[in-house]
């Protein structure tokens, strides 16, 4: 099966979910990363895209890519997509804050296709960033 | 046994009347709060014991050696970050206040990567502001503007603004208009008496022309603006005039997105245009409990409310420079000490990768990413369940939290001050 047969142009926005809220305080658990490293495409896209029921989706652009599961949401319109806040939608979010501090963490240009590759998990994303060490 | 009226320690509404039911010292059930204040009071995995990297692996060790290791890390670094604050109280923030101008670091709350921008917003324009008190005892209308509490403070619309009964409004829902804003059909949408859909990163756009029309210039307003009809925001600006005591509740959408602090500006403006035909107030829908409460100690402390750099001898506050991602993304912090927040999860990636590279010290009751890039990590008590403090309400009502059950851990307050004290101690030595 091809890694990726179509891709579309979305703008991704992250923000806070009830499952990511009930999760928070527990980010090494199973179920932080269940509500967390989701994407929620709108039912048009979902299909464009020829996502299989419990598929998964790599999200990417000029800052870096992550691979999470897809899901439908009918609230949300054609080429708008959802992650919940949290490290898996971080990874496509710029350093630049404009001036004043915060990064925009809403309406960043991204790519999504159809992936075979499966979601990391939260020890898995950080990884490769050995810690410093001690002083 | 009961405990009564326990302020929940999760969301900006700080809910005072949560019922916690403790059995043997061990909370056993939560009543009234939702499903994100019931999560946190009944409790998460915890760090068991203190830890300091050695070889590459997190060991446990004593708190002493812990507070050691944290006080030479923040001693021996030329520009230290302390960041976080908000997810504990306001004594704990006083003292890591004093611990940044101790060691000539920058200090920094989670706010600048939530509503830092309405702050610098209020900051550039002033706000009419209310109590959630006023709003519920009298608001006819309320506007949810890139807010969706119905997830992100989800008893707010029940105990405080568009569901809830008060003096003057007795009918609850029935008795108030709802509008709202957003990019996406929210699950706070769906109560809305008007939702308004506009494209992403246009808030700035919409909220000039709803300006516009509310000043009378409704004529040059084009027939569809960001994506919106003109006739959908005539009607929004007509309720709104037409309200007796209107609300805007703003919510990261403006944030976070295209435009930032000016968005927040051009909400307030609108706020302040109302306000020449009847009254309308403006809040900002903050996220964690005590984030207001950080920005209130910073603010009578350094005379700023966030990013204050105390390098200089006297504080110094530059947003997009003294903030901590840009700190951290220009790989300019050479330590970091975090405490009650979680910047590994809730950073952009590049900027986490700059932690990597330097020495960070957690301070907070749970695991989770900054844990695996901490060097020492010291675990300490849930404010507002195992240790009391004060704490303010999204809206600057201070509360004081309490203390439900006992705890082995040191609290928040504690762990800064022991810091502080050997940071102190290393300066004597010099």
């Amino acid at each position: 099966m091809n890694l990726m047969v179509i891709s579309l142009k979305a703008i991704m926005i992250s923000g806070r979910t009830l499952g990511q809220g009930a999760t928070c305080e527990a980010k090494m658990s199973p179920e932080f990363f269940r509500a967390t490293s989701t994407c929620s495409l709108a039912d048009s896209d979902y299909d464009a895209l020829g996502i299989p029921e419990d598929g998964n989706v790599l999200v990417r652009n000029g800052f870096g890519e992550v691979v999470v599961s897809a899901k439908r949401d009918g609230g949300l319109p054609p080429g708008l997509i959802f992650i919940p806040m949290g490290p898996w939608a971080n990874a496509v979010v710029g350093p630049e804050t404009g001036g004043c501090g915060t990064p925009l963490f809403k309406g960043v240009e991204v790519e999504v296709a159809r992936t075979d590759r499966r979601v990391k998990g939260v020890r898995e994303l950080f990884a490769d960033l050995p810690p410093e060490g001690p002083a | 046994m009961i405990v009564e009226d326990v302020l929940c320690p999760f969301c900006g509404c700080l809910c005072d009347d949560v019922k916690v039911e403790v059995e043997e010292g061990k909370i056993v059930g939560v009543k009234r709060a939702c499903r994100l204040g019931s999560s946190k009071i009944l409790g998460h995995e915890r760090t068991a014991a203190p830890m300091v990297r050695g070889d590459g692996e997190l060991v446990e060790t004593t708190y002493e050696e812990a507070y050691d290791r944290a006080a030479r890390i923040l001693k021996e670094a030329k520009r230290p970050l302390l960041y976080g604050w908000c997810s504990t109280v306001c004594e704990t923030a006083k003292l890591g206040i004093l611990l940044a101008e101790e060691v000539g670091g920058v200090v920094d709350s989670t706010a600048t990567v939530c509503h830092g921008p309405s702050i610098i917003g209020i900051e550039e324009k002033g706000m009419a502001g209310a109590t959630l008190g006023q709003i519920k005892n009298r608001a006819d209308l309320i506007v949810f503007w890139g807010a969706n509490p119905a997830e992100a403070h989800p008893r707010h619309t029940g105990r405080y603004s568009s569901n809830a009964r008060g003096m003057f409004t007795p009918e609850g829902r029935g008795g108030r208009k709802v509008i709202v804003v957003d990019v996406r059909e929210t699950r706070t949408a769906k109560n809305a008496d008007k939702f308004i859909l506009i494209r992403p990163g246009t808030d700035y756009e919409v909220l000039s022309a709803l300006r516009m029309i509310v000043k009378g210039k409704g004529e040059i307003v084009p027939e569809t603006v960001a994506g919106v009809a003109k006739s959908d925001l005539e009607e929004a600006a007509a309720m709104m005039m037409a309200a007796k005591f209107g609300v805007v509740l703003i919510g990261l959408g403006l944030t976070h997105s295209r435009g930032r602090y000016k968005n927040v500006d051009n909400a307030l403006s609108l706020v302040a245009d109302l306000n020449g035909f009847t009254k309308f107030v403006v809040m900002a829908m903050r996220g964690h409990y005590n984030v207001a409460g950080f920005g209130q100690v910073c603010a009578w402390s350094t005379g700023f409310p966030m990013a204050v750099d105390l390098s200089r001898g006297a504080p110094y506050f530059n947003p997009g420079e003294t903030a901590a991602c840009d700190l951290l993304a220009r790989k300019e912090a050479d330590a970091l000490m975090v405490v009650a927040a979680d910047p590994a999860s809730n950073f952009p990636r590049a900027t986490v990768e700059a932690m990597a590279e330097i020495p960070v010290i957690q301070i907070d009751p749970f695991p989770n990413p900054t844990t695996l890039l901490a060097d020492v990590v010291i675990p300490t008590a849930v404010c507002g369940i195992e240790a009391e403090g004060t704490a303010y309400r999204m809206d600057g009502l201070s509360l004081r939290m309490k203390k439900v059950v006992d705890s082995p851990y040191p609290t928040d307050e504690e762990a800064v001050r022991e810091i502080l004290d050997r940071v102190r101690r290393l300066g004597d030595d010099n």
